[in-house]
């Protein structure tokens, strides 16, 4: 049972690395940044209602993939040799 | 907290503004905490690290001592392993202690920039892996193939002494110098801190690097496809491919991206197979067999295109498909080495160490060390270390495993890549990378050609030769130069051990060939696109409207430009009459360590504005090293009277042959071949004067700001100013024991505001 234990948290620590790398995970990333943000914006003001901040609003999922290689671009990456 | 300042750039008021209110968990641990876990060695830890030591030295040993008929390959990976742990764990340390002082009580750009989108603060494991699939790519496998024809032993030594004492540093200092600087480019840097004259040359001489390094990256992938149908197949239809992948991330599962690249993965596999199949019918092998200059034109109209248009449909795609390929094959082959374990003949040092070799021209001192440049030290890597990385890295303290460590990694690369060249029989060796000028490009030519090299223990037959291109599925492997070809036969070689025995080995090889195609398109079309961007930048100096970057006439205007400029070296080395890669090889290399010692050349000035003279050698010799190496291949390219090696020398002898009105001189056999040697020898010769003055430009005005510095004690910084962190996270790929405590209690913390908010109470 342990070995299975510990066959599964491994095979769970590959995938949460492969997301990583390969980036599947940038839209929840950028939803934690705007949702702290928002956090952090209500405990300024003590008001549970000033839910929308100064800031962009936030891009829905489809919204987000788009943005994102429409910045790369214009703002290329090298790729080494 | 408040460790003291010990350098005059750490001022106190910085320190000030670092205080962290003590009732709050710490950001960062005391600099007395780190020391004490270094300092204290536990008999664990001291058996492990004397295990290492005499693992090490025993390897090395067996490597340069010990003379036998055959030299183990476990004894590379063991030499390499051991010498990058030592290195790691005692001089980047140095380094970090007394060069770069990371304090981790300051945000770095992803915290304080945060946006959650290009600064965003990332794990560093996963940061190492982005990090390394940025930097490595085919240079690593190219290099040390061709190398292995001086022995095995200086190219090895090479590649893993010089990862630790230049390459890695390099990789290091810039990562952190840019992360202190929010994520500012290395041309940027190179403005701020050499002033105008050295900031331009810096700039100019980038781009022309950068166009020298796709060219030669595009021959590499035309001299691997041409004639071979199979090749064409397979990796022409990773176009498809990639558009397809494209289409789907963009309109039906947007952000799928593994998915999509382990869909992308089974096709490319399906395509393999598919070109196997096809090579073997009338019309494939005859409709697939394209020469090398349609192949080059080919892959130049493809890198316009690719690089005008959208990125989401064929840039991104394939680059997700490279990463992908890059961390499984290199894994791959890492653990095919270990299990297969081949025995090398090849001997320490060849025949060819003073020169005279057919596979890379010149002598070992300096060719060597341009040859394999990525692996042990590449410039470009300061464009990765300045570019995405340091916007995304979290704690300061990390530079040192992602920048350092990721550039071991690359080595490690390098070295299997080496072996996997060393375990074939080096008769097949030569007789694939000499150029067809020398072979005839027929089985009967090399093999005469290399029986008459005089290697000892070689005895090549035509058998030999026919029967490993008949096992990849070739129609020959004669003059396959580039280095690319021959890693694919002893990959193939090596895999077959593993899985599928020599049936498998046209499928390995073709697999090999696949990947290294992969990578280098994908370096190709970023590059291009890299270098579009720097000449619009360039140019909007003079002309404003081609700042604008969406502007699309201008996009395509410089886009051409950029792409005529590599696409006419490309072709240049396609049809040269005396090889191509053979002489535009060296060109690659020195190229790329001119781009070090620039990258480097800024490193010493700004260790010098921080005043740490005492420590000015840390960078001092690796940019001496560089300088010294790159300086005088460009002298002995520019000068040597020996046709081989001098460019100007071999113009000087076809021009004379023209004059005297022959009509065929050495490998030229037409008065059109002749020409074509004298305009491509005045082209290269042309270049190196232009890279190595530029260069040289830069390494003037860095020691000039350098003496600057010392002369007037004036310590400025070009940093951004310090913001003090609010998060933690452990600096090396492993939490130390103080680090993970400190990182349960923020754990701990973070579970507790997660609580509060779900109970709807007030935080704090």
């Amino acid at each position: 049972m342990s070995l299975l234990a510990s066959v599964r948290q491994g095979a769970k620590g590959f995938a949460w690395f492969m997301r990583g790398v390969m980036g599947d995970d940038a839209y929840d990333k950028y939803k934690a940044h705007h949702q702290a943000l928002r956090d952090a914006h209500r405990d300024t003001h003590h008001d549970p209602d000033a839910a929308v901040c100064d800031g962009p609003r936030m891009m829905t999922e489809r919204e987000f993939w788009r943005d994102q290689t429409d910045r790369q671009d214009i703002n290329p990456q090298g790729r080494c040799c | 907290m408040g460790t003291k300042p010990r350098t005059p750039h750490d001022s106190p008021k910085r320190g000030e503004e670092l205080d962290r209110d003590p009732l709050l968990l710490p950001v960062a641990l005391d600099q007395t905490t780190h020391d004490a876990e270094e300092a204290h060695w536990s008999p664990l830890k001291i058996a492990i690290w004397g295990g290492i030591s005499l693992l090490g030295g025993l390897s090395w040993v067996m490597l340069a001592v010990v003379r036998g008929e055959t030299v183990n390959a476990i004894w590379f990976v063991f030499a390499a392993i051991c010498t990058y742990l030592i290195g790691y764990r005692f001089y980047s340390n140095y380094i970090q202690k007394h060069l770069l002082h990371p304090d981790d009580r300051r945000a770095t750009p992803a915290e304080y920039k945060a946006d959650g989108k290009d600064f965003a603060a990332t794990d560093r494991r996963v940061l190492f892996g982005h990090h390394f699939a940025a930097i490595a790519g085919a240079g690593p496998l190219v290099g040390p193939v061709l190398a292995a024809q001086m022995g095995y032993l200086p190219g090895t030594i090479w590649i893993i002494v010089g990862v630790v004492f230049a390459g890695a540093v390099q990789d290091y200092m810039v990562l952190f110098f840019s992360m202190r600087r929010g994520g500012r480019s290395l041309g940027q840097m190179a403005r701020d801190e050499l002033g105008k004259v050295g900031g331009t040359a810096a700039l100019v001489a980038t781009l022309a690097i950068m166009v020298i390094i796709v060219a030669i990256l595009a021959l590499v992938v035309v001299n691997a496809l041409a004639d071979s149908p199979w090749g064409v197949f397979s990796v022409g239809m990773t176009i498809p491919i990639a558009l397809f992948m494209g289409v789907y991330l963009r309109f039906f599962r947007p952000g799928a991206v593994t998915e999509v690249s382990i869909i992308g993965f089974i096709l490319l596999l399906a395509a393999i197979i598919g070109g196997g199949m096809i090579a073997d019918t009338e019309w494939g092998s005859t409709f697939f067999a394209v020469d090398p200059l349609p192949l080059a034109i080919g892959i130049i109209v493809y890198g316009f295109v690719a690089a005008i248009l959208p990125v989401w449909l064929l840039l991104a795609p394939r680059d997700y498909l490279s990463t992908f390929m890059k961390i499984g094959t290199i894994g791959m082959l890492a653990i095919a080495i270990i299990i297969v374990r081949p025995e090398i003949t090849v001997p320490a040092t060849s025949e060819f160490v003073n020169g005279g070799g057919p596979v890379v021209s010149g002598s070992l001192f300096p060719f060597l060390f341009v040859t394999i440049a990525c692996g042990a030290l590449s410039g470009f890597h300061a464009l990765i270390a300045s570019g995405t990385t340091p916007k995304l890295i979290e704690k300061e303290r990390q530079t040192r495993f992602i920048g350092y460590g990721g550039m071991l990694m690359e080595s490690f690369v390098a070295i299997m890549a080496l072996v996997a060249a060393l375990s074939i029989d080096r008769g097949i060796y030569f007789a694939m990378n000499s150029s067809p000028a020398l072979t005839g490009g027929t089985v009967e030519g090399a093999v005469t050609f290399v029986n008459s090299l005089g290697l000892t223990g070689v005895n090549l037959t035509p058998e030999m030769l026919t029967e490993t291109a008949k096992n990849v599925g070739e129609e020959t492997i004669v003059s396959r130069t580039g280095g690319a070809p021959t890693l694919s036969v002893g990959l193939a070689n090596i895999m077959q051990q593993v899985a599928g025995g020599s049936g498998m080995m046209a499928f390995w090889y073709h697999f090999a060939i696949m990947f290294e195609a992969l990578f280098i398109l994908t370096a190709v079309d970023a590059g291009t696109r890299v270098a579009r961007f720097m000449l619009q930048d360039s140019l909007g100096n003079f002309f404003p409207k081609f700042k604008n970057t969406s502007w699309r006439l201008g996009a395509w205007v410089t886009t051409g430009i950029m792409v005529s400029a590599w696409g006419a070296v490309l072709v240049m080395g396609v049809t040269d009459p005396l090889g191509g890669i053979n002489t535009l090889f060296p060109l690659f290399g020195i190229a790329n360590q001119l781009l070090a010692a620039i990258a480097l050349a800024v490193c010493l000035a700004i260790v010098a504005k921080r005043g740490l003279f005492k420590y000015l050698w840390i960078v001092a010799l690796p940019l001496t090293f560089a300088a010294v190496v790159t300086i005088y291949a460009s002298f002995l390219k520019i000068f040597s009277t020996v046709p081989a090696v001098g460019y100007f020398a071999q113009n000087r002898a076809f021009s004379n042959a023209l004059d005297e009105g022959l009509t065929s001189f050495g490998t030229a056999k037409t008065v059109e071949a002749m020409e074509a040697v004298v305009r491509n020898t005045m082209v290269q010769g042309v270049l190196s004067i232009l890279f190595v003055v530029l260069a040289i430009i830069v390494m003037i005005t860095a020691v000039q700001a350098t003496w600057k510095s010392y002369k007037s004690r004036s310590f400025g910084t070009n940093e951004d100013d310090a913001v003090a962190s609010q998060m933690f996270a452990p600096s090396g790929f492993m939490a130390t024991p103080e680090e993970k405590k400190l990182a349960t209690r923020w754990d701990a913390q973070l579970a507790q505001a997660k609580l509060d908010k779900a109970g709807k109470t007030t935080r704090r």
